[in-house]
């Protein structure tokens, strides 16, 4: 038994009509205008100054906060390897070690880890930026540099030296809305000591 | 003064040498300036490095680069045909130049059927694409070589008919004749060019010149990036160089040269009193000015399909340009023109 089909007529609902351009929108224009603004809108371009930046002799400044690479403070980082664990691609290396800060008037000193080298494989890493998430202690940044390309695959781990080098050109950090909290400061420890360095 | 310097029959044998000699280097100057313009209009800067000064070398290491690469024919070819077309499109668009006037006595033979010739020079090129296609012993390539054989065909017509108006307003076929009649010949005196009589000719005379040069908008058969340049698909190297960018360049000068002869008033200057500036200058200038609007709109404007280029040229330009023969005529009655 053939199934019925309504006639086409009847899919279109009732009291909508077929798509017709109104005449207003349609008006009737003079032969030629067009490709005459055609060639106005070219010529104006081809009197306007090119976008092209000549890259290896003038080199563009990115936005301050591109993703171009990720940027280490040591002095931040205490080998928790958060940022190891949490890698999708496992492209960061990190090897530390344990040893003791001797505190003044104290008979036992405080254990810290030291870190002996970081380094990110670039080759594998895909730029996603969970490291720099979820690192606890503001160790890692996003830095706006990309000159890092090298010839050998090998030489796209950078290792610690690099990344360090980087974290001169991330920006200080953004201005807290207001109202906000300020950042808890705890037991006003003098900033500049330098942790992990072994008392 | 300089004239008469132009009529003596050695500098004249030498500049007829250096106007074949020139034709070379000025393709590439010219290729130069299109990839500069098509650059600037697409707000890129264009071939920046060779030579130092905004990369003027680049064209010239491109004809380097098609001059060392590997010259293949296919393995059915017809060697003979295949290996001439070159030399038949570098001919065609060459020709043009002998019959070009920069000055009264500045040209390389003031034939009486200059205009004529001219056409018939430029028309060469049609042979040279249904060799090539017919000889490359491949289908596309002989597809590619009918449909631009369609096409240079159906514009020959109004690219003569709009010159043959021009011919009426000059009464004659010489070139030479014709800028002088859009000067010191002319009824009145007065120096119009013809392309203000020829409101209607001189636009269809350009399109069917961008046409017969298969420069976009009309560059259907050719279509560089999608046919692989149609009937020039199996050709390489030099043989590529030659029988097609070189004479296409060639054959644009050569045609923008003639449109400024016939419609710009060629070498003479604007007004009387500017005769101080050798008409070679003002020659330069006019065909520069062509040769620019040929290019501004080979970058601004998409390209037309092979029916409505085909109804364009049959439905559009050739009526147009009969009307403009019948209106050219009733100018003729007037006394003065």
């Amino acid at each position: 038994m053939a199934i019925e089909k309504p006639p086409v007529d009847e899919l279109v609902p009732r009291g909508e009509q077929p798509r017709t351009l109104s005449p207003s929108k349609h008006k009737k224009r003079t032969f030629g205008t067009g490709m005459l603004k055609g060639l106005s809108i070219t010529f104006r371009h081809l009197i306007s100054k090119p976008v092209t930046v000549q890259y290896p002799d003038e080199k563009d400044l990115l936005p301050p906060r591109s993703r171009g690479v990720i940027a280490l403070k040591e002095e931040n980082c205490t080998v928790c390897m958060l940022c190891a664990r949490e890698c999708p691609d496992w492209c960061i290396y990190i090897e530390g070690h344990k040893s003791t800060r001797e505190i003044p008037g104290k008979k036992r000193g405080k254990k810290v880890n030291i870190l002996d080298r970081f380094a990110i494989d670039y080759a594998l890493c895909m730029y996603c930026g969970i490291c720099v998430e979820v690192c606890p202690y503001d160790a890692l940044f996003w830095a706006p540099e990309y000159e890092y390309a090298e010839h050998d695959i090998t030489g796209l781990t950078h290792e610690m030296d690099t990344l360090k080098d980087w974290m001169y050109s991330v920006p200080p950090p953004e201005e807290l809305e207001d109202g906000a909290m300020g950042p808890a400061v705890k037991n006003q420890l003098p900033d500049n000591t330098p942790k992990g360095e072994g008392g | 003064m300089i004239e008469e310097v132009f009529a003596n029959p050695y500098i004249q044998l030498a500049l007829k040498l250096g106007v074949l000699m020139i034709l070379l280097p000025a393709t590439l100057a010219l290729g130069w300036v299109e990839l500069k313009i098509g650059a600037h209009i697409q707000h890129r800067m264009g071939p920046m490095y060779p030579g130092g000064f905004h990369g003027w070398a680049q064209t010239v290491a491109d004809g380097i680069k098609f001059v060392l690469k590997e010259n293949v024919v296919p393995r059915n070819a017809d060697r003979v045909v295949f290996s001439m077309v070159p030399f038949i499109t570098m001919l065609g668009a060459a020709l043009i130049f002998v019959v070009i006037p920069a000055g009264q006595n500045l040209v390389i033979e003031d034939l009486e059927v200059g205009l004529f010739y001219v056409l018939a020079a430029s028309s060469i090129g049609v042979i040279a694409v249904l060799m090539a296609g017919w000889s490359s012993a491949n289908k596309f390539s002989l597809l590619g070589a009918l449909r631009a054989a369609a096409q240079l065909i159906a514009y020959e017509l109004p690219l003569v008919l709009s010159a043959s108006a021009v011919a009426m307003l000059a009464g004659s076929l010489s070139l030479v004749d014709i800028v002088q009649a859009q000067g010191p010949a002319s009824p009145t005196g007065l120096y119009i060019p013809f392309a203000v009589y020829q409101v209607l000719g001189f636009p269809i005379f350009l399109c069917a010149v961008t046409a017969e040069l298969t420069r976009p908008p009309f560059d259907m058969p050719v279509a560089e990036a999608e046919l692989i340049t149609g009937p020039w698909t199996e050709y390489t190297g030099i043989r590529f160089a030659f029988g097609f960018f070189a004479p296409e360049y060639i054959a644009m000068i050569g045609l923008a040269a003639v449109g400024a002869t016939i419609y710009l008033g060629g070498y003479l200057p604007p007004v009387p009193a500017l005769d101080f500036i050798p008409g070679i200058i003002w020659l330069l200038l006019k065909t520069g000015a062509i040769l620019f609007l040929l290019i501004w709109v080979r970058w601004s404007f998409p390209r037309l399909r092979e029916d409505q280029l085909q109804k364009f040229a049959w439905k559009v330009l050739i009526p147009l340009a009969l009307l403009n023969i019948f209106v050219t005529g009733a100018l003729k009655l007037t006394p003065w023109v």
